[in-house]
């Protein structure tokens, strides 16, 4: 990742090395019930105006009261990202007179964000790819302009206050590809740890790449400005953003030679249907955003106790999970987000398995008939609503060799079948075992029994067993056909092992006649 | 009835039906008619939802039902402090027509207790003066001496209460905003510790500075109201959680063979320096003695950042100043010039419509001092030096018990004297700011009057959350003296 490569988007100019430089600034809206600073819902789609009180509204005379589910959640957050956690956190006021911020400052974190110096690692082509994040801080989101009106502008602050986590990212990304793939990861562990809905179509999180490009020619190394593109809220954009930049941003220079200098960064906007970034009006001075402690919030100071508890109790990342599970539960990479990727499903899966059951056997059962009863019902694994002791039960069964991996399957579809009955929805409690009994299913382990069966399969294939023990080669394939018609005998309940013991030993009796006589 | 009968009193003889509330008010509301026009104290008189509130209250009496430490005591609200009936201006264009749709967390803490507030009283514009020069409606006239102000920025506060119209108001002290109208006025006022009172409702001007804290005739009566506003407000932050001390206790007859007998009093020379009137250092000098003949030790004590106050005080002030009024902006709500051409103007037209003088000067002082390239020098250094002044008051406080000193350097000043010098207005903070700064309870008492009348406010200031000695030592004076019962001559 970080080595230096050639932008492989762009022809190879002369002997000119392009080395595009990436940096993400990201807000997620946290999945908090309550604004940032009010108690007003954090809803969407609501009639303007219906979610706001006098401190959202910014009256005369209201104060602002941290939310505590927001500093959790950006907690949350900050150990997903492997951040560290602030001791001590505050909150700063930053000056800009816009419509829809009606204090004409935002609550934001200046210069203690509540989570810093972390890394989030995303994979690509098979190969583990990490960025470094920067910081991560709190902050409230501003209203809406609306300009649905002729003549006038209207302001709708239902979204004034809504918690925001902005994540901001070191410039340790080198093509459009990467800041996708990375984008798509951090969405999908947002949504998966509960930090945020993170719904793209509803704003809820929305994505500001910071662009330009190093371009070395031998000896001479040049970079391009800094290009902010304002606001992307989908992948598709993010990655045409970046790339259109790039594109642009070298031509410029070709064309210009501009080069950047401290302070010449500037924003542009992105045209979703012309797949095109715009220049912004550019502000006649540079921005000055008087941050300044905000005097209503005291500074917030999680304890190290609090903060283990937060990051104890939370789900565990699902980039985490999946290195896990291939580990654990030997599956193939490829079949691990089937397990994961739905949270409750994967829990499900934990809680099976630290019953004491063996692993490989319950991820097996997870991803063949149990994902097929699932997938019948359009609904999750965890969807099928049965206790993890029934899934651990039925794989120990498995494993243990007291059903076949059919009968399994025959029990998993009866299982679900009765979980919808009254009884068992009145409390009466599924028994695995019973159920096979009652099905048939059980494997018989009694030796008399299996060896009648085994008797039976010699007699009737006497000319096929003769011709094997006069023809060593053909031993092994006499073995496997006679343990078939043993398990057809028995419908599929006798023992494999046992069988094949019974077998084998017959053989040899066989063999030891033919030899004396 | 008696002009100077106590809330105390009034609350005793609603609550056990001797006087009704609606008479308490109606006679509140008269006075108020008969002196606001003299003195304009008030910026509104709310006789209509005055006397339906007192008529609640005698009607909740009459069915038996408990009716507050504060039943049917008349009340006026600095109009700074958010109330959901009548206006809430602040004193400024503005918010001439501003009505806020939700009460201070102190007006629902008073409606609780039975309180009737009968009007809103004048102030500087968004508390920013020391004179009540700054209101756009007007300047508040001294009851003492007409020609004179009577202090800010809470004048009309304490304009209310000196001329016996309410025993009680309530006003905001961000830098002697409570103590300095209090002292040329002649009556109490505490400016509670940072945190004591909830500062929800109450519109912002130097927000870590601001409290809200009342006016009274009587220490006991100071206490009763105290009590009543104090404690923590979920909705405030900033507001302290702490066991409310039984401030009524305190202000009970002073014994002085115990109360005062061994206070240490800090006297700090840089109070008694230069640029102190005689006529004040005198009887802030009497004052004292009177507690030093009580048995109090006096100690000499150094407060040496003293002489940065001032400075510190209006850097730290207007930065939160310039942002807490950027709201003010004519889009939401307040004032809008009438045919704005763009958002831009819009901004600047209603704001410079909206706004007086020293609240532009203010606001323009704070955006310089928050400013990149400006803010280490001024804002950032201001909380350095504010670090120093609490340093100070720590130190001092390990070797005494209170502070005493005078509040203000001066009697009341003649109205536009300072009006066009806004560094000698400011001058007029130079001993009450250092409590803001530090977040320290602090008190004007009656203690003196010049030899043409005006009255003299003695200060005490004491540790965190210890008013209970502010209104100690407010009680004893009282018992030695009459400067608080006089009334200032209306008629």
């Amino acid at each position: 990742m970080n080595a230096r490569r050639v932008f492989k988007g762009m022809p190879r100019i002369a002997n000119l090395e392009i080395q595009p430089i990436i940096g993400l600034e990201i807000h997620v809206q946290l999945a908090t019930r309550t604004k940032m600073f009010c108690a007003c819902a954090a809803e969407f789609g609501a009639e303007p105006n219906t979610r706001a009180c006098p401190v959202c509204l910014g009256l005369p005379g209201a104060l602002p009261v941290v939310n505590a589910q927001a500093i959790e959640l950006a907690i949350r957050a900050g150990a997903a990202l492997n951040c560290s956690i602030a001791r001590l956190t505050k909150w700063d006021r930053k000056s800009y007179y816009y419509p829809d911020l009606p204090k004409n400052y935002q609550i934001s974190q200046f210069d203690l964000p509540i989570a810093e110096r972390g890394w989030f690692e995303f994979s690509r082509e098979g190969e583990t790819r990490r960025v470094r994040i920067r910081r991560a801080h709190l902050e409230e989101d501003a209203g809406k302009n609306v300009h649905d009106f002729p003549g006038f502008t209207a302001v709708d602050l239902n979204r004034a206050g809504t918690p925001l986590l902005e994540i901001v990212t070191e410039p340790d990304i080198h093509c459009a590809e990467d800041a996708r793939e990375f984008a798509i990861a951090l969405q999908r562990e947002i949504a998966y740890l509960g930090i945020g809905e993170a719904n793209m179509q509803k704003g809820q999180m929305r994505f500001e790449p910071n662009i330009n490009l190093e371009i070395r020619d031998g000896e001479q190394l040049a970079k391009t400005p800094i290009v902010e593109v304002k606001n992307l809220n989908s992948f598709r954009s993010l990655h045409g953003a970046i790339e259109f930049e790039i594109r642009r941003q070298l031509e410029e220079w070709q064309e210009r030679g501009v080069t950047g200098a401290r302070g010449n960064k500037s924003n542009r906007g992105w045209d979703d249907v012309r797949m095109v970034t715009v220049a912004q009006r550019e502000k006649e001075e540079a921005d000055d955003y008087r941050y300044f402690p905000d005097p209503d919030l005291p500074p917030v100071t999680p304890d190290a106790r609090r903060v283990a508890e937060i990051v104890g109790t939370m789900p565990e990342p699902s980039g985490v999970r999946t290195a896990r599970f291939i580990r654990e539960y030997q599956i193939p990479a490829k079949d691990a987000p089937a397990l994961v990727d739905d949270r409750a499903t994967a829990d499900l899966l934990d809680a099976a398995a630290a019953l004491g059951v063996d692993r490989a056997t319950l991820a097996r059962q997870f991803l063949s008939f149990w994902q097929m009863q699932a997938n019948a019902r359009q609904i999750s694994i965890a969807g099928l609503r049965l206790p993890a002791g029934v899934f651990a039960e039925l794989a120990q069964m498995s494993s243990s060799g007291r059903i076949n991996a059919t009968a399994a399957a025959t029990i998993a579809g009866e299982l679900v079948r009765r979980s919808d009955t009254a009884a068992v929805k009145a409390g009466e409690p599924l028994s695995v075992s019973s159920l096979a009994a009652e099905l048939g299913l059980l494997q018989t382990r009694d030796s008399d029994q299996i060896a009648g069966w085994v008797d039976a399969a010699f007699a009737a294939n006497a000319k096929a067993v003769q011709d094997a023990l006069a023809n060593p080669k053909k031993l092994i394939a006499a073995r496997g056909f006679l343990a078939g018609q043993v398990m057809k005998a028995s419908g599929g309940k006798a023992d494999p092992k046992i069988a094949g013991e019974l077998i084998e030993q017959k053989l040899r009796a066989l063999a030891g006649d033919a030899a004396r006589s | 009835m008696s002009l100077n009968q106590s809330a105390t009193q009034i609350a005793s003889d609603v609550a056990s039906r001797l006087r009704s509330a609606v008479d308490v008010c109606a006679a509140a509301l008269s006075r108020a008619e008969a002196v606001n026009p003299r003195l304009n104290a008030f910026t509104q008189i709310l006789r209509h939802e005055a006397l339906c509130r007192a008529r609640q209250i005698d009607a909740a009496i009459a069915r038996g039902e408990a009716p507050g430490p504060l039943a049917g005591v008349p009340i006026a609200l600095k109009d700074n402090i958010c109330t959901r009936i009548g206006h809430t201006t602040c004193a400024s264009r503005m918010l001439e027509s501003y009505r806020s749709p939700y009460d201070a967390t102190v007006v629902q803490r008073l409606e609780r207790a039975g309180a009737v507030i009968v009007a809103k009283t004048n102030l500087d514009e968004f508390a920013m003066g020391s004179s009540t020069e700054n209101s756009a409606f007007g300047v508040v006239r001294n009851p003492w001496s007409p020609d004179r102000v009577a202090g800010g920025s809470s004048g009309g506060s304490a304009v209310a209460v000196a001329t016996r119209t309410v025993p009680l108001a309530l006003g905001s002290d961000t830098g002697g905003s409570i103590r300095l109208p209090a002292s040329f006025s002649g009556v109490i006022g505490l400016k509670p510790t940072y945190g004591r009172v909830s500062r929800y409702g109450l519109v912002a001007y130097g927000s870590s500075l601001d409290q809200i804290g009342p006016f009274a005739t009587y220490a006991a009566d100071a206490a009763l109201l105290l009590s009543v506003i104090a404690g923590r407000d979920p909705n405030d932050a900033t507001s302290a959680d702490r066991a409310e001390s039984d401030f009524s206790a305190a202000a009970r007859d002073v014994d002085p063979a115990h109360a005062i007998r061994k206070l240490r009093i800090g006297i700090p020379r840089e109070f008694f320096a230069d640029g102190l009137d005689p006529v004040v250092r005198d009887q802030v000098e009497k004052a004292i003695c009177e507690y030093r003949a009580a048995g109090a030790h006096l100690v000499e004590i150094a407060l040496p950042h003293t002489k940065y106050c001032v400075a510190t005080y209006y850097l730290i002030a207007t930065a939160e100043a310039s942002s807490n009024l950027a709201r003010f902006d004519g889009v939401h709500y307040g004032h809008r010039t009438p045919a704005p051409r763009d958002i831009h103007h819009l901004y600047s037209a209603s704001r410079d419509e909206g706004l007086g003088t020293e609240v532009k000067r203010r606001i323009m002082l704070g955006t310089f001092a928050l400013s990149a390239g400006y803010a280490d020098a001024f804002y950032q250094q201001a909380l350095r030096v504010r670090r120093l002044i609490r340093d100070d008051y720590s130190q001092a406080f390990g070797q005494v018990d209170v502070i005493m000193g005078p509040v203000a350097p001066s009697t009341a000043f003649r109205i536009g004297e300072k009006a066009d010098d806004p560094l000698q207005m400011y001058l007029a903070d130079v001993y009450t700011t250092s409590a803001n700064l530090a977040g320290l309870p602090a008190i004007s008492i009656p203690c003196g009057f010049s030899a043409s009348g005006l009255p003299v406010g003695l200060q005490v200031i004491a540790p965190a959350f210890e008013e209970a000695r502010l209104l100690s030592a407010a009680r004893f004076l009282e018992q030695r003296g009459d400067w608080h019962s006089r009334i200032p001559p209306i008629e």
